[in-house]
């Protein structure tokens, strides 16, 4: 009886704590300076998988950049591994997607090296895109 | 008197090397041979530079076969995307 109320209260905390779990990182915003930096087209997306500065680099923007690229790095190699995938194959799919969900205005790099501005179209994107 | 012989007689096991104008004409016939049914190949450089991509060891089969699962991973994390 005691058991079966304290299972209950277990599980019911896990699933509260599971939809929690989920909901905050999907409701996070980009943080103001990164999100500016975006759409005046100081920093944009890589092929590569990680966040790239166009032209005009302050130290503060690239302590931004550097810092979200730390944390995009570690996501990459935690969920390449439980993919049975490598980091670089990880950050590369990454990287088409990141790039595909640009906003236009923003900044690209194709898979030449260029710094590309998002238009109404297609972004220029590594053949092996999805 | 007969002289006992071994009727047909076997030929000597040592086979005579092929003489001068046989020899010619048999090395001519494999140059023909060759000329005639193009079993030559010609091999000759590129002419253009051969280009080794980049990240060549990505395959596309895998970039496909990850790409759901980024997909959840970059909406997961959108303040650093």
């Amino acid at each position: 009886m005691k058991t079966g109320l304290t299972r209950a209260t277990l599980a019911l905390s896990a699933a509260a704590l599971a939809l929690t779990g989920l909901a905050a990182p999907a409701l996070a915003q980009r943080d103001p300076a990164y999100e500016a930096a975006r759409q005046t087209g100081k920093v944009g997306e890589k092929p590569d998988g990680y966040l790239g500065v166009v032209a005009g680099a302050d130290a503060a923007l690239q302590k931004i950049v550097n810092d979200i690229n730390i944390k995009r790095r570690a996501l990459y190699a935690q969920k390449a591994q439980a993919a049975n995938a490598t980091l670089e194959e990880y950050a590369l799919t990454a990287g088409c997607l990141a790039i595909s969900r640009t906003a236009p205005g923003e900044k690209y790099m194709t898979p030449d090296g260029k710094w590309m501005t998002r238009g109404a179209g297609a972004p220029i994107r590594d053949p092996r895109c999805p | 008197m007969k002289v006992a012989k071994l009727t047909n007689r076997a030929r000597g096991a040592h086979k005579v090397p092929m003489g001068g104008a046989g020899r010619a004409g048999a090395v001519a016939m494999v140059v023909l041979g060759c000329g005639l049914a193009g079993g030559c190949i010609s091999v000759s450089a590129p002419d253009k530079p051969i280009v080794i991509e980049l990240n060549i060891n990505v395959k596309q089969e895998v970039v496909y076969r990850l790409a759901p699962g980024a997909q959840n991973t970059i909406e997961e994390n959108s303040s650093i995307f």
